[in-house]
């Protein structure tokens, strides 16, 4: 691992291209390019605006609203902030071991945000990319264009979306805002009608969750010069994985391994997760960049989410990912993968497992039990860890006496990732940025590598399928000498 | 009620309503099925025409159903598009000159300003938001004030003296200034004796006034206004 481009001695004397996506409700980002006299990509800076004093908001807040108002937090992901919430409340309210209903229907719930948010992220935003190429017309690239071209592809990744919201509906008592999962437990269950209603549909989202890592399977294998090295870079991985090992996305304990494979840490508790990760402050940007103490953060920084958890778990505990999963490493021939683009295809391996989970689930009578709640001694402070569909999601409280909340500290999935979307973007610009111009290529591929990793900053255009985009290219006195505007439509502006 | 106490009938959105001597509008509306928009009363307890949401048209001018005397004869507009306006109108600034964010409130489902308004048709709050800094109140062991959500209504000052024999609560400072306080040299509510089985504990129509660690217990689907309109709910509870 290199930083050759972090630390430019003099950065004033570089010039700069800023990508700025305009500014949206849920965050907005800004690529910022530092070149040398040479024209060359020197420096990349990734600036992700969001999450600004939301946790000073929630300090003076009665801790058993917090889980219903961090939905706010984003409007593509509010359940994993529901549910992370709702499990760092637990703690404090000394209900570590929910029931076993309580246990299920929050597993339910996640698996179908993951179902949900891993389809809309393949098919309304990956696939326009993947399967038209990553310069064609812009004004195709998104799902009318797939529905168009692929009418069977679209109406799969439509109805995969549709039923993974069913499932929250059902679980949490409405698609967004629901409220179900309270600090130590969940306030309803399921009735035989709900489970009947999910069960008539789910073999069929399995059957179309395989067929979709069957079609990013063979992307990735006729075109491995590309699949294999855009935006690739070595890095060590992290997520939770259950007590054996395998692969459990609502509960577990913390593993990091590096980048070739080589356990770093296992099974440690994730309410000691201060002692293990750090949380870095640049000045440039509000987002901190998080690394492993025990490599320090030059060497430390880590990729999580679907690439991450694929290969840091040991087994996938339903047959048909695992299946995946083996032919994934297979892949790898005994090294990790570190392409970016492999993000997709482990994120279609985990909406194989969603599926297949829901299923297994669905057929639990517990989803039906009437104990719903536990309590037992209560905690000044607890913390709570899931792995949401972009990654490992980290909610931390500490609650006084009177049940306010006195700290909150958030480590969000796009955080987790933060150097990791750097240094795919470095990698990508270093490729594709030369001379005075900016070219819709670049941009093209700028965009693919950060989208690769599903951050919120791009959360208010997944509906579109575009990120509207504004280049600059200035010289180091601010002179401007080039800027190309892309709006929501695609339509780029000279 | 029986027959001969009935001292005449009056016309509500031309529909005849019996009334009894002493009723005002709005009881005998209620008692008769009809809704009446209204927040600061209360069945419980005596009305004092605050919060003018009650505003009706009787014999042409405007006045307010709660306080109003029924008379026979008498001709009184109240769900015409003109009067649902000027309560819209109410709704949307009561919403900004406090903290309302329905999503994350616990209140929601059960709370008869959200109600109110899903029922007026209010679709934004129209004004900007004041947005005002206003503390929570959490020293007491088992209840939380949460002033943000205060509409004035005055209903806990009323449980609380007349019912509860405490004076917990008070209003202080006059027109835009008004708020509600503790009476407590230190207003804190822990250092008063109000209890959480005390009527005022459980009056308020807004999420300020709540028992702690059970907010979200009820899922939704189960709430108050869940499955019909605070226009129905509210008569129907008059009712059975
Ligand atoms: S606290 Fe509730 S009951 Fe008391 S005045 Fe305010 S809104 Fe009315
Ligand atoms: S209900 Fe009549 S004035 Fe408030
Ligand atoms: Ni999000």
């Amino acid at each position: 691992m290199t930083f050759e481009l972090e630390t430019a001695a003099q950065a004033d004397k570089l010039r700069r291209v800023a990508i700025d996506p305009i500014s949206r409700v849920e965050g907005h980002g800004k690529v910022t390019l530092l070149l040398d006299e040479d024209n060359k990509v020197h420096q990349v800076r990734l600036h992700i605006v969001e999450f600004r004093g939301f946790e000073r908001f929630i300090q003076g807040r009665p801790y058993w609203e917090v889980p219903v108002m961090v939905q706010r937090l984003c409007g593509i992901c509010p359940v994993s902030h529901h549910i992370a919430a709702s499990k760092a409340l637990d703690v404090v309210v000394g209900a570590r071991q929910l029931t076993p209903a309580a246990e299920k229907i929050r597993r339910l719930m996640h698996y179908g945000q993951i179902l949900q948010s891993h389809a809309l992220h393949f098919y309304y935003l990956s696939t326009p990319d993947l399967l038209f190429g990553f310069d064609s017309e812009v004004a195709r690239r998104n799902i009318v264009g797939i529905a168009a071209a692929y009418p069977d592809i679209a109406r799969q990744g439509i109805s995969l979306r549709k039923f993974g919201q069913e499932v929250i509906r059902v679980t949490a008592g409405k698609r967004i805002h629901g409220t179900s999962s309270v600090p130590g437990g969940v306030n309803k269950s399921l009735t035989r009608d709900e489970r009947n209603f999910l069960l008539k549909d789910v073999d069929q989202m399995i059957a179309w969750s395989h067929e979709a890592v069957r079609i990013i399977k063979q992307l990735h294998q006729s075109n491995p010069a590309l699949y294999d090295h855009f935006g690739a870079f070595r890095s060590n991985f992290m997520s939770i994985v259950a007590p054996d090992g395998a692969m459990d996305l609502y509960h577990g304990a913390l593993r990091a391994s590096d980048a070739d494979g080589r356990i770093l840490f296992d099974q440690v508790d994730y309410q000691d997760y201060e002692q293990l990760i750090t949380e870095e402050v640049k000045p440039w940007t509000y987002m901190k960049f998080p690394f492993l103490q025990q490599l320090g953060p030059e060497h430390g920084w880590y990729k999580v989410g679907p690439l991450a958890r694929v290969q840091n778990c040991d087994r996938i505990p339903t047959p048909l990912a695992e299946a995946e999963r083996k032919e994934f490493v297979a892949y790898g021939q005994g090294k990790p993968l570190h392409a970016t683009l492999a993000y997709h295809w482990a994120r279609m391996i985990e909406m194989l497992f969603a599926a297949e989970t829901i299923k297994e689930l669905l057929h639990d009578d517990d989803l039906q039990g009437t104990d719903l709640m536990r309590t037992g001694e209560r905690r000044k402070e607890g913390i709570g860890v899931i792995e949401a569909p972009r990654g490992t999601l980290f909610h931390h409280y500490r609650v006084g006496d009177n049940d306010l909340v006195t700290m909150a500290n958030l480590i969000v999935s796009t955080t987790n990732n933060n150097q990791a979307m750097n240094t795919a973007v470095r990698e990508v610009a270093k490729k594709y940025l030369s001379g005075h111009e900016i070219t819709e290529g670049l941009l093209n591929h700028i965009e693919v590598a950060i989208r690769a990793f599903d951050p919120c900053l791009s959360c208010a255009t997944h509906a579109l399928g575009q990120m509207p985009l504004e280049v600059t290219l200035e010289d180091c006195t601010g002179q401007l000498i080039d800027k190309v505007t892309r709006d929501t439509h695609g339509i780029c502006h000279a | 009620m029986s027959d001969d106490s009935q001292t005449g009938t009056f016309l509500l959105d031309d529909e005849e309503i019996p009334f009894t001597r002493g009723q005002t509008v709005i009881q005998a509306a209620r008692a008769a099925g009809k809704y009446i928009p209204h927040l600061c009363w209360h069945p419980d307890f005596k009305a004092h025409g605050s919060c003018k949401l009650c505003t009706i048209k009787a014999n042409g001018r405007l006045g307010a159903a709660c306080t109003l005397e029924a008379q026979d004869g008498m001709a009184v507009e109240n769900r015409t598009p003109e009067l649902d306006d000027k309560r819209r109108t109410l709704l949307q600034l009561l919403f900004v000159e406090g903290n309302h964010f329905c999503p994350s409130c616990e209140k929601s489902g059960n709370c008869v300003l959200q109600a109110t308004a899903y029922d007026l048709g209010m679709m934004t709050p129209h004004f900007d938001m004041f947005y005002p800094d206003r503390p929570v109140d959490a020293s007491h062991p088992d209840m939380l004030l949460d002033f943000n959500r205060c509409i004035l209504c005055e209903l806990c000052v009323q449980a609380s003296r007349d019912v509860d024999g405490k004076n917990v609560f008070a209003l202080s400072g006059r027109g835009i200034q008004s708020h509600l306080i503790v009476n407590a040299e230190s207003r804190r509510l822990a250092d008063t004796d109000f209890s959480a089985t005390d009527r005022a504990a459980s009056i308020c129509p807004v999420g300020v006034i709540l028992k702690k660690r059970v907010g979200f217990a009820i899922p939704i689907g189960e709430r108050t206004y869940d499955a019909a309109p605070i226009s129905q709910v509210d008569i129907a509870k008059e009712n059975t």
